[in-house]
């Protein structure tokens, strides 16, 4: 599609702003454009991935006001004043995140494509529950599916990263976004 | 361009490198024989990176977002693509209308008619069309193409596409096609037949004290990685098609790409994207779905991206063959196997695709680890209306193993043994002969793994436990247990036959890659590879990469398939690395021993006299492979893996639920090259084994794949995997990579047998199929046991 023609459709969509990784952005989309949509084609978020577009694997995971959501099922008027956080926000300032770290020391991401969701699930679990037992793992990830690993790692990956205690981004309450 | 797309883009890709084929074969001939296919340098040696538990060689990508999947690919100009299907399992295409109320101008529309070169997928025996023409022969088989620059036009353009057909008759089971009273392909709808004979089985059954007959059934299962399958193709008239997709092997692709478009070797280009797991799913069918979005940037002008959604990649794409296998064996009186006649069968689907190697590969694994004098096995794949069966992690494997070990119950069960040492009588040792009179001249632990396996899970304590509990209990506890192997790499001739070549190289700036069209899918392709190089050489894991996996870069070191990449290829890597330090020796000064400065100091040195600083290797067989491709005799594969399985299992007689409540693992599959990733492998196939078992079914109705949603195929999740105890005995393997095995497919063959099994001995009802719903189950408990009230639990 060309840039100008983008543009002109654009024009007839009302702005919709949210923050997405604290970074406050506008867009001008269908209002019922899924949210992953526009962080992928529009935003070039592309680390938020589509499994099956119907709410069942996971793998579109992202965090919306301090809540886990599948992004494949959220029209992006939902977002409307929102908090966004993707696998993009997790690492900070080139420093990954202790879930990242414990991924990659225990085998945690097999061929990637579950990861950023499982992530944003984990993420989520250990900001409300920061030492975790294995049904409470197991219930907070049993959204997301991963053909891989058979989830072994992925809890241990998850254990480890609760002993070693995150005092990072995860921890704090989503700083609303002042429009 | 999507932001962090730098090097996989379209753009930035036109220039073409020398592609390989044009590489005079000189250039290595001449170096390839320092280095002796049974050179030890390190099968046992003391190693500093293999068998580490380094961290995964793309980890951070893939943990950051980062990773470039083919869908976060994009550029200027591309458009998008979707395919036009038969709605039909057989007949004849009558008509083909475009309607009116959509404007055809705007769309690239691609018809057979398109295609510059064969109208044929190149696989074992080409007979898949590229596009259906004239005739269908399975629902979703492709006809026509569309492309259009908004991907949210296509599905309506698609609609319009009319298509009429004169149906033709057709053939939905094994049982029907082998009846042969519809003929839809060839002349007896026989895909591929295999005898294999060893003894003489006729006259065993006369002297025989018991003969024990079973059939079991496995049914379709889905690989459901978690990418669907994708490709962005480009066309130049100068440059030819250039390819990026989510695949496993390259030069299949490279392949059919040729013969569809006729074009030279050096006018096609595969370049493997990230690819989101692949379990077989991605050998075969990436081809065609190369093909399609080639055909649609030629005839548009336009790099055309086809990423299929969930929906389409379930419905089109291949699944592992139902397979229907029935056995009948002789024992004498203290449970010795005398004689085992087994006729395995399987559904192949409409076209040939991968039939006859997993039929192969399923004749191979049915006798299990068992000394058996007589043995007389007689495999065939039979057409049907369904969308071609492909390969999937185990590769018949599975199937064949599942009807062994679970018939190995049953006879226990009729003799009145323990199913433990029904087994232990009958293991192969070393120096047997298997069924194809392969002398089992490795080592052989089979007796240690099954102890091991047994004090592990507590096996007899539980087996007393739960019948103490059972009569009481609405949960009816058990424990089963299966005994296995995994022939590693490519079967009988066919590591020959591929002849693969892989190599390293090392680059100005001080990096060693690794020259392999071996691709990375989650299994550890990268790690692997990159730490046997990084062993050999005396460099840091850091300095080893690896070259993009794009055909116009990499040599041919065969497909990513058969559990052969650590074992193979690895095996190739090592050597190439050792013959570069020979070659440094000799021409650039490195010392005997050297630091890591040095080697690299040594490669420049030998640049600056050479140009390039590379050393490849081809493959070359370990002595003493003799394999018979008529008669099914000889040396079927290189190593096995060999391994007990043993699983707890609940089955809740109110619900009909059955749950893998514990699991325990203990192979032998050689060195473990990376431990953690080897332990992920076996979990993750034991994950997905369970699955098979006792949860993913495809229902098909019809010829179609009814329930092609994630909400209604099931795979267990996090909550269903049982808790997993891996145990690993590591025998070096001379002949493989730093002394691997195949790992990869292993853990797939052994978890639907022990499942069943242990339901048996939870339930004391035999079930034979898989996957056993709690439908199945309701079905199988009531009819054993007429109505009565459930105990309390």
């Amino acid at each position: 599609m060309s840039k100008n023609r983008s543009a002109t459709l654009s024009e007839r969509w009302p702005p919709i702003h949210f923050a997405v990784n604290g970074a406050s952005r506008t867009v001008n989309v269908p209002p019922m454009k899924r949210l992953l949509d526009v962080l992928r084609e529009d935003l070039h978020l592309t680390g938020t991935k589509e499994g099956c577009g119907e709410g069942e694997c996971g793998s579109c995971s992202v965090r919306m006001n301090g809540e886990l959501v599948n992004s494949c099922l959220v029209p992006v008027l939902q977002a409307e004043g929102a908090e966004i956080q993707t696998v993009e926000g997790l690492a900070l300032d080139g420093k990954l995140h202790p879930l990242q770290e414990a991924f990659l020391e225990h085998g945690g991401a097999q061929c990637g494509i579950c990861t950023p969701g499982m992530l944003m699930a984990a993420a989520q679990l250990l900001d409300h529950s920061p030492h975790p037992s294995g049904p409470e793992i197991r219930e907070a990830l049993a959204g997301n599916l991963c053909r891989c690993t058979g989830f072994v790692r992925i809890f241990e990956s998850v254990v480890a990263a609760a002993d070693a205690n995150p005092a990072t981004n995860t921890r704090k309450e989503p700083v609303r976004h002042a429009r | 361009m999507i932001g962090g797309l730098l090097t996989a883009s379209p753009h930035v890709n036109l220039l073409f490198p020398v592609p390989w084929s044009l590489i005079p074969a000189v250039c290595y001939a001449s170096i390839r024989s320092l280095i002796p296919a049974d050179a030890t340098m390190s099968t046992n040696a003391t190693t500093r990176i293999v068998g580490a538990p380094v961290p995964r060689k793309e980890g951070v990508d893939k943990l950051t977002g980062r990773a470039c999947y083919v869908d976060d690919m994009d550029c200027e100009g591309m458009w998008h693509g979707i395919t036009v299907r038969s709605a039909i399992p057989r007949g004849l295409i009558r008509s083909i209308t475009f309607d009116r109320r959509i404007d055809w101008s705007e769309f690239t529309v691609v018809t057979p008619a398109d295609i510059p070169g064969e109208n044929c997928i190149q696989l074992i025996v080409a007979d898949q069309p590229c596009l259906a023409d004239g005739k269908v022969n399975h629902c979703e088989e492709p006809i026509v193409l569309l492309a259009h620059p908004d991907k949210h036009k296509l599905r309506e353009a698609a609609a319009a596409v009319q298509i009429e057909y004169d149906p033709l008759p057709q053939v939905f089971t094994i049982e029907e096609s082998e009846r042969q009273d519809v003929i839809v392909r060839g002349a007896d709808n026989l895909l591929k037949s295999f005898l294999l004979e060893k003894g003489d089985v006729d006259s065993a059954w006369t002297g025989a004290a018991h003969i024990i007959e079973g059939e079991y059934r496995t049914g379709a299962q889905e690989h459901l990685y978690i990418e669907n399958q994708g490709m962005i193709a480009e066309y130049s008239a100068e440059n030819g098609v250039t390819v990026w997709g989510s695949l496993q092997c390259p030069y299949y692709v490279f392949k059919s790409l040729r013969a569809v478009f006729d074009l030279p070797e050096d006018k096609v280009r595969v370049i493997q994207t990230e690819t989101g797991g692949a379990f077989g799913g991605k050998e075969d069918y990436p081809s065609n779905l190369a093909c399609h979005a080639a055909l649609l940037a030629m005839k548009s002008g336009h790099p055309v991206k086809m990423v299929y959604d969930r929906i389409e990649d379930l419905a089109a794409t291949t699944k592992r063959h139902p397979a229907r296998v029935r056995h009948r064996t002789a024992l004498d009186r203290e449970g010795k196997l005398l004689a085992m006649e087994i006729h395995l069968d399987t559904d192949g689907g409409a076209y040939a695709t991968l039939s006859s190697t997993v039929l192969s590969r399923a004749t191979l694994h049915s006798t299990g680890p068992y000394l058996c004098p007589n043995i007389r096995v007689h495999a065939r794949s039979w057409a049907t209306n369904h969308v071609p069966y492909g390969a999937f992690r185990g590769f018949g494997a599975p199937q064949a193993i599942f009807a062994m070990e679970r018939h190995m119950d049953e006879i226990a069960a009729a003799l009145a043994i323990d199913p433990v040492e029904l087994r232990r009588k009958n293991f192969l040792h070393q120096g047997d002969t298997n069924a194809t009179e392969q002398v089992m001249r490795e080592p052989m632990i089979l007796d240690k793994l099954l102890d091991r396996a047994l004090n592990e899970s507590g096996y007899y304590a539980k087996r007393a436990q739960f019948a103490r509990e059972n009569p009481g209990s609405a949960i009816k506890r058990g424990m089963g247990i299966a005994a296995f192997y995994h022939g590693s790499g490519f079967t009988g001739s066919g590591e020959a036959y591929l002849n693969s070549l892989a190599g390293i190289d090392t680059t100005p700036d001080g990096k060693v890659r690794v020259l392999v069209s071996n691709t990375e899918f989650g299994q550890g392709t990268n790690t692997v590879l990159t730490q046997i190089a990084a062993e050999v050489l005396g460099v840091d894991y850091v300095d080893v990469t690896m070259a993009p996996p794009d055909t116009g870069i990499v040599p041919n070191s065969g497909p990513t398939v058969a559990s052969r990449t650590s074992m193979v290829v690895g095996r190739l890597i090592e050597r190439a690395s050792l013959q570069l330090l020979d070659l440094l020796r000799e021409h650039a000064g490195l010392g005997a021993t050297f630091t890591r400065e040095e080697f690299f100091a040594a490669c420049e040195r030998y640049r600056a006299a050479k140009g390039t600083v590379e050393s490849l290797c081809r493959y070359e067989a370990p002595p003493g492979i003799e394999w018979n491709d008529q008669t099914y005799h000889g040396e079927a594969y290189g190593a096995y893996a060999w391994a007990i399985y043993v699983a707890q299992v609940a089955v809740d007689t109110i619900t009909y639920s059955a749950e893998v409540e514990d699991f325990w693992a203990v192979q032998e599959a050689g060195r473990l090259i990376n431990p953690v990733l080897a332990a992920g492998q076996i979990e993750g196939g034991i994950a997905q084994a369970v699955g098979f078992a006792l949860y993913e079914k495809v229902v098909l109705e019809d010829g179609r794949m009814a329930n092609n949603q994630m909400t209604n195929y099931i795979m267990p999740t996090a909550e269903d995997v049982p808790p997993i105890h891996v145990v690993c005995e590591e025998i070096p393997f001379r002949y493989g990579g730093f002394g691997a095995k195949g790992i990869g497919e292993l853990p797939h063959d052994g978890p639907a047998p022990a499942i069943l099994n242990a339901i048996r001995d939870a339930t004391g009802v035999a079930f034979n199929a898989i996957p056993l719903l709690p439908e199945d189950l309701y079905a199988g408990l009531a009819a054993a046991q007429p109505v009565e009230e459930p105990a309390a639990r």
